[in-house]
C-alpha cells in the first residue's frame, strides 16, 4: 500500500495529466515496475527467483506458440514443447480425432504429468512447481483481465442477481463438510469454482450465453468469496477454534463485504481513470494498448495491495472501461488489445494447466488418504448439485425465462475446480495446518477429477441433454434497432404501471451515462457520434469482411441481399458468375493484412473484392451524394446501380475467364487480368459522369490515390466523383496526337483515338500490354520531366529508329522512367502513332506495381476514370490496331 | 391503499379482467390503484394528458408511441379494461403445454401478440407495413440529434433491405417476425423484471393488507 502511495504516480497525477499522456505513462510504468520488484513485502515473488524459473517455461511456450502460429491444429501446438518435439508428427495424426473429444485443459494436464514424470525421472527432484506468487501475480491477472475486458456487460448485469446468489450460496454450502476448523478452511478453498477451468471447458463446449455467463460470472466472483473465507478461516485456525467468538463471525462477514465491494470500487475507479486518459491519446495512438494493459493490471495490483479482491477489481475495471475505451482508442489499438489479451490469456492458461500436471507428480508433497479424498469428491458433487437446485429454485421465482432442469444439471456439473484452489492449498502454512499434505493431495485429486472427468464428459452430456448451444450469430441492424425500441418500450410501460423495475433503473443509468459520464470520458468526436450509427458502421464492416470470407457466395446469401436481388434471376449468367466466384473464393485470403502486404497473386482477388464491395455495399449517403444522384428517387436508383454493377461485372468475368483460357501459359496472367478488370471498375458511377478520359498521368493518379482518411471509422467504401481533371492534361492529349500522323493507322479525330485508349478495356490491346508488363512505374518526382518529354514530342521529329530494339528497351524499366531516353524512342514515327503512344504512356501506369499495391484498397478503385464498356465499333478498331502493333513488334 | 382500490373495483369486474388478461387478483388491484392515481379527472378513464404527466414518460423517446398504443383507434380515452389489456402484453409468456386450450383465443401475452404490439409502435398508419418513412420517424426519435439525415436514411434503408423479402420496400408483419430470428434476442426477456417487481410488490401489499 505504502509503496504505491509514496510512488510518484499519485503525486504527479494532476500535473502529468495536464501535460502529455506520454509523460503520464512514465511514472505509472516506473512505479509499476518498482512496486513489482522492490517491495518484497507485498510481493513474495522477486525477480531473481522468477527468472530461472520462468525461462524454460517461456521458451517452451514460445516454441509452442510458434508452431501454433504455423496453423497446426491445437493439439500439436502443445505437444511441440521441447521434450516432445521429436515426435510431434505421430502425435499430430493421433490428435486429429482426439482433440474433438478431449478438451484442451485435460490435454495440458496430461502433458504436464508426462513432463513432470520425465523431469522427476531425470533429476530425482521436482524443479518446477506452480508457485502461488507467480500464479496470482502474473497468470491469473491475464486470464481474468481478458475475461473481464471482453465480458458482455449487458448480459452480465442482466444476470447479476443470479450470479451473486449462486456465488454466495454455493460457496457456503461446503462448510457443512466437517466440524473442524481446518476442514472448514479446506472446504472454503475447495468449493471455489475456478474461472480458469470453467473458461477452458465451457468455451470449448459452446453452451448458450446465459448459462455460460452464470457459471463463469459465478466463478469469477467466487474468488472474492473464496479468498475472504480462506483468510477468515485462516485467522480462526491461527487463533484456535476455542477462542473464536461470535463477534468474529460477523467480522468475517463484514470483511467479505469490504473485500468484494472494495475490490469492485477500485476496479471502477481505475476504469474511469483509464477511460479518461484515453480521451487524450489522439496524438499518441501507439500507447493506447499499453495503457489499457497497464491500467487494468494496475487495478489488479492495487486491489491486491489493499488486500481487496483483486480479481473482482480487475473484472470490473475491464467491464467498466470497455465501452468508453473502445470508443476512444483507434481501430488498430482495439485489435492490438484484443489479440494481445487473448494470446496472453491462453499462454497463462497453458502454463497453469501444465504446472498442475507437473506438480502433481511430485510425491514428496502429498499424502494419500482414500477416505478423505472419496468423501471430498462425493461431498463436492452432492453439495454443488444441492446448491444449484436450491438456488435456481429461488431464482426461478424471479426469472421470466426460468432455468430449467437441464440448465441446472449443466450448472452443477460445470463446477470445475482448478488452479485457484490448488494455489490456495499450496499456500497453506504447514506448521499451523498439520494436515496440509493431505489437503494438497485431495485438492490435486479433486482438481484432476473435475477437470479430467467432468471436463471430458461435459461435452457428451451437453450433447445428450440437447442444451441450446451458443449461436455464433452477430445481431443484425434490425435486431439492434428493435432491441433499443423494446427497451424504451419496457421502460415506458414500467413507468406507466408505476413500477421502479429494472428497466426504470437502467434507463436512469443511461441518462446519467449520457449526460455526465460520456461527456467526461469520451472524446468529443466520439461523443458526437450516434451509437446507432456506430453499430451500423460496424455491421457494414462485418459484412465487408464476410464478403471477403465467403468469396462470391455472398451473392446468394440473404445477408447482403439487396433489393434488386429478387430480380437477379433475370440474368442468365448469374450461376456462372457464382460458380466462378466459388472456384476462386477458395483461394481468397482471409487475412486482410496479408493481402495488403503481398502484391502478387492476391492482387486480382483483392481488387475484385474491393470492386465488389465498393459497388455493392450499402453506402452512407453522405459519400454517395457527390455522384449527383437525384434524391427523390433513391430506391430505384440503387436498384439500377446494382444491376449495372452486376452486368458489368459479369462482362468482366466473362472476359477474364476467356483470357484465363487463352493465356494460361502467360506468366503475367494475373496482372493482365488486373489490367482488364480495371476498365470496368465502377461503371455505374461512371455512367453518371460525363465521360472524361484524359491521358493517364501520375498527377491524376496521385489525386485518386489519396484515400479518404477518416480516423476510427473503419472501412469506408468511398465512391467519389472524378475531381476536376487538371487543365494541362487535356492540352497534352491533342498535343501528343498532333505529332502522330502515322499513315498506317491514321485515326481521324482525337476523340476517336481517345476512345481507343487501352484502359477502356478490351482484348485487343493485350499483346501490347503484355510486352510492357515489366515496365516500372514512373517515380512521382520524375513526373514533371515525363510530362515535358511528352509535350516535347511536338518539336522532335527525329527519323524512325529501328523497331527491334524497342522491345527490350521498353521492358527495361529505367529507360522508360527517364525522360531523356524515352523521348527519342517515342518520337519514332511508328511509335508516335496515337494508338501506340497512348498504350505506351498508359500501360506502365496501369500494369504498374503501384496499382497492385495496397493503395488499391483505397477508394481509388472506384475512380470513374477507368471507364465504360467498349462498344462494338471500338472493339473492331482495337482489334485491328492490336494486330498492327503486334506485327510491328 | 390496496383495499381502497378493491372497493372501487367490483369483484366480477376483477374476475373478468383476470380471465381476459391473466393478471392475478393482487396485481389487478395494485394496477387499479395506479390507474386511479393517474386519473386526474377522476372519471374512470385516462386521457393522453394523464399519461403525459408521468415525468419519466416525457423523456422517453418512444413515449408518445407507447401512449398511443393504449388508445384504441379514434378514441382519446381509455378505461381500466383497456389499460389492463394493453399492459397484459407485457406479462410473461406462459408455458403453452399447460393451458393448451384450442378453443380459447390467443392470449394477449403470446409471442405473436407481443411482436404485434411492437410492430404497431412502428406502424403509424396501421396499414400493416412499416414503410421507410415510418421507420425513419422511429429512428429519429431514438437516436436524437447527433446524426445526420443521410446517415439515418442509410440505416433505415439497410434495415428495410435486411428485412424485406418481397421487395416492396417496407416491412410487413410477417417479415418483422422473421427478421433476424427475433426469438433469439431478448424479446421481452426483460419483462421478467417486470413480473419480479409485480410479485415483490404484491407480496408486500398482501402482507401489509393482512397486517392491517
Amino acid at each position: 500500500m505504502s509503496s504505491l502511495l509514496s510512488s510518484p504516480v499519485l503525486s504527479s497525477l494532476p500535473f502529468s495529466l495536464l501535460s502529455s499522456p506520454l509523460s503520464f505513462l512514465a511514472p505509472v510504468l516506473s512505479s509499476l515496475l518498482s512496486s513489482l520488484l522492490s517491495s518484497p513485502l507485498s510481493f513474495p515473488l522477486s525477480c531473481p527467483l522468477l527468472s530461472p524459473f520462468l525461462s524454460p517455461v517461456l521458451s517452451s511456450l514460445l516454441s509452442s506458440l510458434l508452431s501454433s502460429l504455423l496453423s497446426l491444429p491445437l493439439f500439436s501446438s502443445h505437444t511441440s514443447s521441447p521434450v516432445l518435439s521429436s515426435c510431434p508428427s505421430s502425435l499430430f495424426h493421433f490428435s486429429q480425432r482426439f482433440t474433438t473429444v478431449v478438451p484442451e485443459s485435460c490435454m495440458l494436464i496430461l502433458l504436464g504429468l508426462v513432463l513432470g514424470g520425465i523431469v522427476l525421472l531425470t533429476s530425482k527432484k521436482q524443479l518446477y512447481q506452480l508457485e502461488p506468487g507467480l500464479f496470482f501475480l502474473f497468470l491469473l491477472p491475464t486470464i481474468v483481465g481478458d475475461a473481464g475486458y471482453f465480458m458482455p456487460a449487458r448480459l452480465f448485469f442482466d444476470n447479476l442477481g443470479a450470479i451473486l446468489l449462486s456465488d454466495v450460496s454455493l460457496c457456503s454450502d461446503q462448510k457443512v463438510q466437517a466440524g473442524l476448523m481446518e476442514f472448514l478452511l479446506f472446504g472454503a478453498l475447495i468449493s471455489a469454482v475456478d474461472p480458469v477451468a470453467v473458461l477452458a471447458v465451457f468455451e470449448e463446449v459452446h453452451v448458450n450465453e446465459t448459462l455460460f455467463i452464470i457459471v463463469f460470472g459465478e466463478s469469477l466472483l467466487n474468488d472474492a468469496v473464496t479468498v475472504v473465507l480462506y483468510k477468515v478461516y485462516m485467522s480462526f485456525v491461527e487463533v484456535g477454534p476455542e477462542n473464536v467468538q461470535t463477534a468474529d463471525y460477523f467480522k468475517g462477514v463484514a470483511s467479505f463485504l469490504i473485500v468484494s465491494i472494495g475490490g469492485t470500487m477500485v476496479g471502477l475507479i481505475f476504469a474511469a481513470l483509464l477511460a479518461f486518459i484515453t480521451r487524450f491519446t489522439k496524438k499518441v495512438r501507439i500507447i493506447e494498448p499499453l495503457l489499457v494493459f497497464l491500467m487494468v493490471y494496475l487495478a489488479y495490483l492495487t486491489a491486491e495491495l489493499f488486500s481487496l479482491s483483486a480479481i473482482l477489481s480487475m473484472t470490473f475495471c475491464g467491464i467498466g472501461c470497455n465501452k468508453y475505451v473502445e470508443a476512444n482508442i483507434s481501430q488498430k489499438s482495439r485489435t492490438t488489445v484484443k489479440y494481445t489479451m487473448k494470446t496472453l490469456a491462453s499462454i497463462a492458461e497453458t502454463i497453469i494447466f501444465i504446472f498442475l500436471g507437473i506438480s502433481a507428480v511430485d510425491k514428496s508433497k502429498w499424502a494419500w488418504d482414500t477416505g478423505l479424498i472419496s468423501c471430498t469428491l462425493i461431498f463436492i458433487f452432492v453439495f454443488r448439485a444441492l446448491g444449484v437446485v436450491m438456488q435456481t429454485w429461488v431464482l426461478n421465482w424471479f426469472r421470466l425465462v426460468p432455468l430449467d432442469k437441464i440448465d441446472q444439471v449443466v450448472m452443477s456439473y460445470g463446477g470445475l475446480r482448478g488452479a485457484v484452489a490448488f494455489a490456495l492449498v499450496v499456500l497453506l502454512d504447514a506448521e499451523r495446518v498439520p494436515a496440509k499434505d493431505y489437503f494438497v493431495a485431495t485438492t490435486i485429486i479433486v482438481v484432476f477429477f473435475t477437470v479430467m472427468f467432468q471436463g471430458l464428459t461435459i461435452k457428451p452430456l451437453v450433447n445428450w441433454l440437447k442444451v441450446p448451444r451458443a449461436t455464433n450469430r452477430k445481431p443484425t441492424i434490425n435486431e439492434e434497432i428493435h432491441e433499443r425500441a423494446f427497451d424504451h418500450c419496457l421502460t415506458a410501460v414500467e413507468d406507466i404501471a408505476g413500477l421502479n423495475g429494472y428497466h426504470h433503473w437502467r434507463d436512469k443509468w443511461e441518462q446519467f451515462d449520457k449526460n455526465y459520464l460520456s461527456k467526461l470520458l469520451l472524446r468529443k468526436s466520439v461523443y458526437r457520434k450516434s451509437e446507432l450509427w456506430e453499430v451500423y458502421q460496424k455491421i457494414n464492416i462485418r459484412d465487408a469482411i464476410s464478403v471477403i470470407d465467403q468469396g462470391g457466395n455472398v451473392l446468394t446469401s440473404a445477408r447482403l441481399s439487396l433489393p434488386s436481388m429478387a430480380s437477379r434471376a433475370s440474368f442468365p449468367e448469374v450461376t456462372n458468375v457464382t460458380n466462378y466466384l466459388r472456384e476462386n473464393g477458395s483461394g481468397v485470403c482471409l487475412d486482410l493484412q496479408v493481402i495488403d502486404n503481398v502484391p502478387g497473386a492476391k492482387v486480382e482477388e483483392e481488387s475484385e473484392t474491393h470492386h465488389f464491395l465498393a459497388g455493392n455495399l450499402y453506402k452512407p449517403r453522405r459519400r454517395v451524394r457527390p455522384c449527383q444522384h437525384c434524391h427523390t428517387d433513391r430506391q430505384r436508383q440503387d436498384r439500377e446501380i446494382f444491376q449495372r454493377n452486376m452486368k458489368s461485372r459479369m462482362e468482366t468475368f466473362k472476359t477474364t475467364r476467356h483470357k484465363r483460357h487463352s493465356h494460361k501459359k502467360d506468366r503475367s496472367d494475373v496482372k493482365e487480368q488486373d489490367l482488364n478488370d480495371k476498365p470496368r471498375r465502377n461503371v455505374s458511377w461512371q455512367d453518371k459522369d460525363p465521360v472524361v478520359v484524359p491521358v493517364e498521368s501520375e498527377d491524376e493518379k496521385g489525386e485518386h490515390l489519396e484515400p479518404e482518411k477518416e480516423e476510427d471509422v473503419g472501412i469506408t467504401f468511398v465512391a467519389r466523383k472524378v475531381p476536376d481533371t487538371p487543365k494541362e492534361r487535356p492540352k497534352s492529349v491533342p498535343a501528343g496526337l498532333e505529332v502522330c500522323q502515322s499513315p498506317s493507322v491514321a485515326p481521324p479525330s482525337p476523340t476517336c483515338s481517345e476512345r481507343n485508349l487501352p484502359w477502356k478495356g478490351g482484348i485487343g490491346t493485350l499483346p501490347v500490354c503484355v510486352s510492357m508488363e515489366a515496365t516500372k512505374i514512373i517515380p512521382i518526382d520524375l513526373q514533371q520531366a515525363w510530362n515535358q518529354s511528352i509535350s516535347s514530342l511536338e518539336s522532335l521529329a527525329s527519323p524512325p529508329g529501328p523497331v527491334e530494339p524497342l522491345h527490350p528497351l521498353l521492358s527495361s524499366s529505367p529507360l522508360l522512367s527517364s525522360p531523356l531516353l524515352s523521348s527519342p524512342l517515342l518520337s519514332s514515327p511508328l511509335l508516335s502513332s496515337p494508338l501506340l503512344s497512348s498504350p505506351l504512356l498508359s500501360s506502365p501506369l496501369l500494369s504498374s506495381p503501384l496499382l497492385s499495391s495496397p493503395l488499391l484498397s483505397s477508394p481509388l478503385l472506384s475512380s470513374p476514370l477507368l471507364s465504360s464498356p467498349p462498344d462494338p465499333q471500338e472493339k473492331r478498331e482495337r482489334k485491328h490496331l492490336s494486330c498492327l502493333t503486334a506485327s510491328l513488334i | 391503499m390496496g383495499s381502497r382500490a378493491s372497493t372501487l373495483l367490483r369483484e366480477e369486474e376483477i374476475e373478468e379482467i383476470k380471465k381476459e388478461t391473466g393478471f392475478s387478483h393482487s396485481q389487478i388491484t395494485r394496477l387499479y390503484s395506479r390507474f386511479t392515481s393517474l386519473d386526474k379527472g377522476e372519471n374512470g378513464t385516462l386521457s393522453r394528458e394523464d399519461f403525459q404527466r408521468i415525468p419519466e414518460l416525457a423523456i422517453n423517446p418512444l413515449g408518445d408511441r407507447i401512449i398511443n398504443a393504449f388508445f384504441p383507434e379514434g378514441e382519446d380515452q381509455v378505461n381500466f379494461r383497456g389499460f389492463m389489456r394493453t399492459l397484459a402484453h407485457f406479462r410473461p409468456i406462459e408455458d403453452n403445454e399447460k393451458n393448451k386450450d384450442p378453443t380459447a383465443s390467443e392470449p394477449l401475452n403470446s409471442r405473436t401478440n407481443k411482436l404485434l404490439f411492437a410492430f404497431q409502435l412502428y406502424d403509424l398508419d396501421r396499414d400493416d407495413k412499416i414503410s421507410r418513412d415510418e421507420l425513419l420517424q422511429v429512428l429519429r426519435m431514438m437516436v436524437g440529434v447527433n446524426i445526420s439525415d443521410e446517415q439515418l436514411g442509410s440505416i433505415a434503408d439497410r434495415t428495410i433491405q435486411e428485412a424485406d423479402q418481397n421487395g416492396d420496400n417496407s416491412i410487413s408483419f410477417n417479415e418483422f417476425i422473421k427478421v433476424g430470428n427475433l426469438q433469439h434476442i431478448y424479446v421481452w426477456a426483460g419483462d421478467h423484471y417486470l413480473i419480479l417487481t409485480y410479485i415483490l410488490l404484491s407480496v408486500l401489499q398482501d402482507c401489509l393488507c393482512s397486517s392491517v
